[in-house]
């Protein structure tokens, strides 16, 4: 996929300078970063470089010590950002209320907000599976019956009903085998495209990365180490981004 | 925990909306309680009979045994006991569930589709076990006044009928003494709904970390029940004086 692919749609997610720390750790130390409307935006970086917070921040889960984090003109911090934008986020497990069936978790949007009528949320719900594979028998279930890539893909489409401006993937492919990360990614790719959504994906996983990416930025220890086309991040020179892709299992 | 009960106070009238999560916590706390809050009544009605049925009785004040059971129960021991077996029961499983919904990402999920946890999680539950524990009580007072009379007809050493057991029940136990334990049974049952949602929302870490918090919800409740129920039976004594001089 290349950048002339991406619609003028979604929307620009801008941060400026962002710091954040756990006590004496500093877990984000002056991020930089600049989302194009639209594309697919992975952030790639070791476990613990600070990507899953950086995402937290951006959905309004944490707060920011200090810096700025912007949608389009917006700041995130302004009041009614929520209704102003659509933001959804597929969390690494999921995410899903155990305590309600398939349909139900991908329909609690609009069933809690009262946005559709039953029929309506129904029909919703049966397209968003339907996207991802998943049919109505599934919908039926509860997330304790499904597999690890169905509870990633039942995330993704509860994450499509909002008809959202921004997704953000938690590491989408963790816990899962090769084949599922496979299908969890055209999904992905999928999802961008019919919804052309702006879409952040944090992930370790290089595969998934180089292979829906538009842009990558890799993270580590807090700071943005280096950004572009999965191209040019391949080609960088920087020594923790080399060693960062040319880890490999070898045995002595 | 005071910020939670505000917040779940404020969110109060909005529960018609959540009136399906209230119908199935309703169904929860009866479903997981009323068998036992039955047997633990019939057995705190017998052993109060038992203790203090023969005393009354080498005193020749046996005929007073039903009230005295009765206002017991309803003033003092269907309080503290009932709450204690909820918090027990229904407050370590809110925490328990709370907080595994918090340590598995599905609260932070509701937040992400704008939905407020503590109204679509807490009011809920603090709502039902609010409903729930009165009438727990009034059930508690049924089966432990008949699991004391059953002890005074039975046992020799009170050999009071049930008769004059329920006679003197009816002349002691005014609606007052009812509506004191109703009461605190109402107030002990926001406490440990909001005290047990609090520790689950609260809670840090995997399984070790629900496990602590379910601890500290079922003893946090039980500590605030017991303080509480001396706070609440001195403010309402000057109320319930009134009966006792008049049944004993």
């Amino acid at each position: 996929m290349t950048s002339a692919k991406i619609a003028e749609s979604g929307v620009a997610v801008r941060v400026r300078q962002l710091r954040k720390s756990f006590g004496s750790q500093i877990v984000l130390d002056g991020v930089d970063l600049e989302i194009q409307p639209g594309e697919i935006f992975v952030l790639m970086g070791p476990s613990g470089s600070g990507k899953s917070v950086l995402l937290r921040h951006l959905i309004g889960l944490e707060t920011a010590d200090s810096g700025e984090i912007h949608l389009n003109e917006t700041r995130i911090e302004d009041e009614g950002i929520r209704d102003r934008f659509r933001l959804a986020m597929v969390f690494q497990s999921g995410g899903l209320l155990n305590s309600l069936t398939v349909g139900e978790n991908v329909g609690l949007y609009l069933s809690e907000h009262r946005l559709k009528p039953a029929v309506e949320i129904e029909r919703i719900v049966q397209e968003k599976l339907a996207l991802v594979h998943l049919g109505p028998k599934d919908s039926l279930k509860y997330p304790s019956e499904l597999s690890g890539g169905m509870k990633k893909r039942v995330a993704i489409a509860r994450a499509l009903v909002m008809e959202p401006q921004v997704v953000l993937y938690d590491e989408p492919t963790s816990e899962l085998d090769p084949l599922v990360a496979v299908t969890v990614g055209r999904e992905i790719v999928r999802a961008n495209a019919v919804t052309r959504a702006t879409t952040l994906v944090v992930t370790h996983d290089r595969d998934l990365a180089f292979g829906i990416a538009n842009r990558i930025a890799f993270l580590s220890e807090g700071r943005i180490v280096a950004v572009g086309t999965p191209e040019v991040i391949r080609a960088s020179q920087d020594p923790l981004l080399r060693r960062f892709l040319s880890a490999d299992f070898t045995r002595d | 925990m005071l910020v939670l009960f505000g917040v779940t106070l404020r969110a109060l009238p909005r529960i018609f909306r959540y009136r399906r999560n209230l119908a199935e916590q309703l169904f929860e706390i009866g479903n997981a309680s009323l068998f036992m809050a039955c047997v633990l009544s019939l057995f705190i009605g017998g052993v109060l009979s038992l203790q203090a049925g023969p005393l009354l009785a080498q005193r020749g004040l046996g005929s007073m045994l039903g009230g005295l059971v009765g206002a017991s129960l309803a003033k003092e021991l269907g309080p503290v006991m009932m709450s204690i077996l909820i918090a027990g029961r229904i407050g370590s499983a809110m925490a328990a569930e709370l907080g595994s919904m918090r340590v598995y990402q599905e609260i932070d999920a509701l937040r992400t589709l704008n939905i407020d946890p503590v109204e679509y999680l807490v009011l809920p539950r603090v709502v039902a076990i609010s409903l729930a524990l009165p009438c727990l009580l009034v059930f508690s007072l049924l089966i432990g006044s008949a699991g004391g009379a059953f002890v005074a007809a039975l046992n020799p050493e009170v050999a009071v009928s049930a008769t004059a057991f329920f006679n003197s029940l009816k002349a002691t136990l005014e609606p007052r003494d009812i509506i004191h334990g109703l009461i605190k049974t109402f107030i002990f049952a926001i406490t440990v709904g909001v005290v047990c949602c609090n520790q689950g929302l609260d809670t840090m870490g995997g399984p070790r970390g629900i496990g602590r918090s379910v601890t500290k919800a079922v003893v946090n409740s039980i500590v605030f029940i017991l303080v509480l129920d001396y706070v609440i039976t001195r403010m309402l004594l000057p109320f319930t004086q009134a009966s006792m001089a008049g049944g004993f």
